[in-house]
């Protein structure tokens, strides 16, 4: 370990060793069952909940010295959240960091994958605010705990339901839940449904960190993933009759963003890095 | 008209929290299409052996058998929890006295009534639609009201709306404990009424747990008397309350207040 380049008194990537042990027991538990929610004793970090306290631990728990981290929010390198965390780690582990999606082998985010596919040797972290898919209809832990262990799913498509009869199409956009493996019923995190075909059966591993409860859950790399829906409501991805004002891209998250006072509305490209890319490559080209 | 072998047996069942508290060997069978009334006063051990027999109570001796759709006998509290849940939510049915106790109150009407059918695998949204509508109509609620949350239903409607969520998947057996209670008199007749009608058509076994004297005569056919946790007199519905045998019987009787 390099020493200079960690601020004095601190252990590499902030948690203590036992700590980052016992969190990596959970995560092979985790990986184990993929979709299952591992109970692990979350610290407090030195920010509040709900800024990705359980991202970050995972991400601690994990990075090692030839890591290249990318930090995203909504997509966005350049965002509070973001960059906070990108900071946090660089003073405290030293370990190169990227906005390049490509040449990052560790990527924390917030409620979004990147749109370039990822590889077999990168790992996605997902910070996650309520790991509980079942707990919009169910308060009880003890009882959703016992519905995930008997397959007891029913509630979930009466959610699905529900949007149906009130606004005739499935409304839920995002945190849409999804089938791990055809046994446990997962919550992606609040990523756009537009994203959820992105976990399917992809190389690399996907890991999931709910810091204020407490829980750890994975999906290994090439483990299917599929969103639920009805067989006459088939699940369906957002789509936009625009194209991002920047790059042209006509098949990216798009983000709308208002430019005045009249109301005007441009779309750009919520994944940066991806934006910028293209935007590179036609200079080129 | 009632076949040879029976539903349900139940076999010295015993749960007792303290000396003559909750129910001591319990013995009863009970036949397809039947029925049974419990009847007794507070604290004689009814609810306790309807929740024995529904599954979400365990008893401390004795056993449950249950004949399946295929033919084959279960004993309740062998059977996995896995396979509990799922013969409580396909062939059996709860009706909880209290509507909340047994409803979604988050969720719209027709959710409620779909939920069991999507709980065992029914994924088109048209056909649950579709027999969520009929079954609004089944137990005379305004089908126009399917997208409205029981919150908003009177307690009436509310336990109709219960009815109709535990009818849907057409269960065998269906356990009703007290479901007239807390309902106004007109509500009530018109409740038995609609439950009486649907017994008959859909040749339901029902094990129904009351108080009142006058809902056991109107439903069921035959009667179990329930005094300190034991069975002191069981027969014909009419035999046991026209020619009570038992002092506690006759005493139950005479009671009943007429106007």
């Amino acid at each position: 370990m390099n020493a200079a380049t960690i601020r004095d008194g601190y252990n590499f990537a902030y948690l203590d060793e036992q700590t980052k042990r016992m969190i990596r027991r959970a995560l092979l538990k985790a990986i184990a069952i993929p979709g299952y929610q591992v109970p692990f004793g979350g610290r407090e970090m030195p920010m509040p909940y709900g800024w990705g306290t359980g991202g970050i631990q995972l991400t601690a728990a994990v990075i090692g010295q030839d890591d290249v981290l990318k930090v995203i929010d909504q997509g966005a390198d350049d965002t509070t959240n973001a960059v906070s965390i990108r900071t946090f780690f660089k003073d405290l582990t030293g370990v190169k960091t990227t906005e390049k999606t490509r040449e990052a082998t560790l990527i924390q985010t917030r409620h979004r994958i990147p749109e370039v596919p990822l590889q077999a040797d990168q790992i996605l972290i997902y910070q996650v605010p309520i790991p509980e898919p079942l707990r919009f209809i169910e308060p009880s832990e003890v009882e959703t705990r016992k519905m995930h262990a008997l397959e007891d799913y029913g509630v979930m498509h009466v959610k699905l339901y529900e949007d149906i009869a009130r606004y005739g199409s499935i409304a839920t956009t995002y945190a849409y839940p999804v089938r791990v493996n055809g046994r446990y019923i997962m919550d992606p995190s609040p990523i756009p449904k537009f994203d959820n075909p992105k976990m399917d059966r992809i190389p690399a591993l996907q890991l999931f960190g709910a810091g204020r409860e407490k829980r750890i859950y994975a999906v290994p790399p090439y483990t299917e993933v599929l969103s639920l829906d009805f067989l006459d409501h088939p699940f369906e991805i957002q789509r936009w009759d625009e194209t991002c004002a920047i790059c042209g891209s006509d098949h990216s998250f798009l983000d709308e963003v208002i430019m005045d006072d009249q109301g005007t509305r441009s779309y750009i490209c919520s994944d940066t890095d991806y934006c910028s890319q293209r935007v590179q490559q036609e200079a080129v080209a | 008209m009632i076949s040879q072998e029976p539903l349900l047996q139940v076999k010295n069942l015993t749960k007792l929290y303290a000396p003559e508290k909750g129910c001591e060997a319990i013995d009863f069978e009970l036949y397809p299409g039947e029925v049974l009334g419990i009847v007794g006063e507070s604290g004689s051990g009814k609810s306790t052996l309807l929740n024995c027999l529904s599954g979400r109570l365990i008893p401390t001796a004795g056993e449950i058998c249950y004949r399946n759709r295929d033919n084959q006998w279960l004993n309740l509290y062998a059977l996995s929890e896995f396979e509990r849940r799922r013969l409580l939510r396909t062939e059996w049915g709860m009706v909880h006295q209290h509507a909340r106790d047994g409803l979604r109150m988050g969720v719209s009407a027709g959710a409620n009534i779909g939920e069991r059918l999507m709980a065992v695998g029914e994924r088109h949204y048209g056909d649950i639609r579709a027999r969520g509508l009929q079954w609004m109509q089944d137990v005379e609620l305004d089908i126009h009201r399917i997208d409205d949350k029981p919150t908003t239903y009177s307690g009436g409607m509310q336990q109709r709306l219960q009815i109709a969520r535990n009818l849907v998947t057409h269960p065998r057996l269906v356990f009703m404990d007290e479901p007239t209670g807390g309902l106004d008199v007109s509500v009530q007749a018109r409740l038995l009424d609609l439950l009486r009608n649907l017994v008959t058509h859909l040749d339901l076994a029902v094990v129904i747990v009351t108080h009142d004297l006058a809902v056991a005569r109107l439903l069921a056919e035959r009667l179990v008397v329930m005094r300190h946790g034991h069975i002191v007199e069981s027969g014909l519905t009419d035999q046991v309350l026209d020619d009570p045998q038992q002092p506690y019987t006759q005493l139950l009787v005479s009671s009943v207040l007429t106007p």
